[in-house]
């Protein structure tokens, strides 16, 4: 493959991407909306000597990654939300072995088996941490076939310099669309070598990888390292696109696919005068909450629009602590917002806002 | 400005998927800002197949077509579910071999393509997509034939020359007809 312009959809080209990034071991359970990852790599990965292997089951190949992760390879496995909560076990020991890994969930409806429809409803056991104990996976939620790639290539640096787990959170969209892409890597990061990887100990002191610290204070302190690292990411890493906020008096949040059609709803609406801005979160954790309380304050109110019932919102709401209205827009259950829905909901909140009612 | 939000519908098996996917990447090789869609739910074998492609000048906000400026019909039951759909004013091309002729809406253009049988008469029924996508773009113009000529080898890169010949002759046969 070369580097020119392909149209993929957003599973492949996260396929495609993972492997130019380095990933050698892949593991996965079939789930629909996220199959083409794996048929991707069932073909992909044995070209360039790396493993495919579809395991017995979402628990196996979370585990599977683990393994491989502390043998220093580049290891990712990929579901879709019922098999993302069955790895959740998984993601929270690799988060206390210090293991990098990435995790790709392409959101479908929930709760339970669901449906197969497009959501955004796992964002709270992405960001909050579904798995027990005190830890934090670094969360990004690309918004197109170009954003996957571009995405996919940083996970896994992510996941290297902060042996940590990252995971790439799309939909059944984001997932499933065609769009042109150029697979190729944008960023470089001098990562430091592998010295803590399992790779055999003869004339060095062994490694240990593991999650379990028995004694005194020895948990705490190995969850104090950790802490010190996710202070690290969070003051580090936060990346987020922002549009309008010198003059916004209406600010919409939102990621992922519904940040498209907010994107276009507010560039209509700014033609007809309104002033409305909008921040798009491209990290969910660490979460844009600085930009957001920058922002907040007297002549401002925010609209986070989710395909869900109001998820991030709680985080918007934190990070406004108060200094302004925060409205909600959503729908759930698998459903796709439409772009004129979006876009009749922010220029009624504008116009309520500029009547001078109590919003 | 251009902005096309197009559905091709007809029966699992047509190449519905292959020419939404020939008109998207001719539209990207053309610098056109292009999404492509297929149908994911759980669709019953031998059912409508369809799929939304949407080619526009300016970022595209979803490529879920809700409210189609183009249906490019291949069978009767793809007919009854998105003829009525199609925006006012838009337009509706139909595979009139399988169709039929009768147009119900007044407010939206029609082009009428005997597609099945030009594709029999080029030697390969199954080209009959790739007559229903020219005469689409012979009619839209927002990419120029060269470039689904160009796509649709380009996608079928591996087959058989006869079968890139034909799809080429139907691209051409169908654009003559959609430019009328």
């Amino acid at each position: 493959m070369t580097t020119q312009k392909v149209l993929m959809c957003g599973n492949e080209v996260l396929a495609e991407a993972a492997v130019r990034a380095g990933c050698r071991c892949y593991f996965g359970y079939p789930i629909t909306p996220q199959n083409e990852i794996s048929a991707y790599m069932s073909k992909r990965m044995p070209e360039i000597g790396g493993v495919f292997i579809q395991a017995e089951s979402e628990l196996a190949a979370i585990n599977m990654v683990f393994g491989a992760s502390a043998v220093g390879v580049r290891a990712m496995t990929s579901s879709s939300s019922p098999g993302v909560s069955l790895k959740q076990e998984g993601i929270s020991y690799i988060a206390g072995a210090e293991l990098p890994a990435v995790i790709v969930n392409v959101m479908r409806g929930g709760p339970g088996l669901g449906n197969i429809g497009p959501a955004q409803s796992d964002y709270f056991q992405a960001v909050k941490g579904g798995g027990h104990g005190d830890y934090h996976q670094i969360v990004l939620a690309p918004y197109s076939a170009q954003e996957v790639s571009d995405i996919t290539f940083l996970s896994f640096d992510l996941a290297d310099q902060y042996r940590m787990p990252v995971m790439i959170l799309t939909d059944g969209v984001i997932g499933q669309m065609m769009e042109p892409a150029v697979i190729e890597k944008k960023e470089v990061r001098n990562l430091l070598p592998k010295d803590w990887a399992l790779t055999g100990c003869r004339g060095r002191k062994p490694n240990v990888v593991k999650s379990l610290y028995l004694g005194d204070k020895v948990l705490e302190r190995h969850n104090l390292k950790l802490q010190e690292r996710y202070r690290q990411v969070a003051a580090h890493e936060v990346r987020y696109d922002a549009y309008h906020l010198d003059d916004a008096e209406l600010i919409v949040v939102a990621y992922g696919i519904c940040a498209r059609l907010c994107k276009s709803a507010m560039n209509d609406l700014r033609a007809k005068g309104m002033r409305i801005g909008m921040i798009r979160p491209v990290t969910l954790w660490p979460f844009p909450s600085r930009i957001i309380s920058q922002v907040a304050g007297t002549g401002k109110s925010f609209l986070t629009v989710e395909m869900s019932f109001g998820q991030m919102v709680e985080d918007v709401r934190l990070a406004v602590n108060g200094k302004s209205g925060v409205h909600f827009y959503g729908r759930g259950g698998g459903e796709m917002l439409t772009r004129e829905e979006v876009l009749k909901e922010m220029e009624r909140l504008y116009a309520q806002l500029r009547g001078g009612k109590n919003v | 400005m251009i902005h096309e939000e197009i559905i091709i519908a007809g029966f699992g098996g047509q190449g519905i998927l292959y020419a939404g996917k020939v008109l998207a990447t001719a539209a990207m090789r053309e610098d056109r800002q292009v999404t492509y869609l297929p149908s994911y739910g759980a669709e019953v074998r031998g059912g409508t197949a369809f799929c939304h492609t949407v080619i526009a000048e300016e970022e595209i906000a979803t490529p879920v077509v809700t409210d189609p400026t183009a249906a490019v019909i291949l069978n009767t039951p793809s007919k009854e579910k998105f003829e009525g759909k199609v925006r006012k004013g838009g337009l509706i091309v139909l595979n009139t071999s399988l169709t039929g002729d009768i147009h119900k809406r007044a407010d939206a253009a029609y082009v009428d393509v005997d597609a099945t049988e030009i594709a029999e008469r080029l030697g390969n029924v199954r080209a009959t997509n790739m007559v229903m996508v020219g005469a689409f773009a012979g009619r839209a113009r927002i990419v120029p034939l060269e470039a689904l000529v160009s796509a649709s080898a380009e996608l079928l890169h591996g087959a058989k020359k006869e079968i890139i010949a034909i799809n080429e002759q139907a691209l051409k046969e169908g654009w003559k007809i959609g430019h009328g």
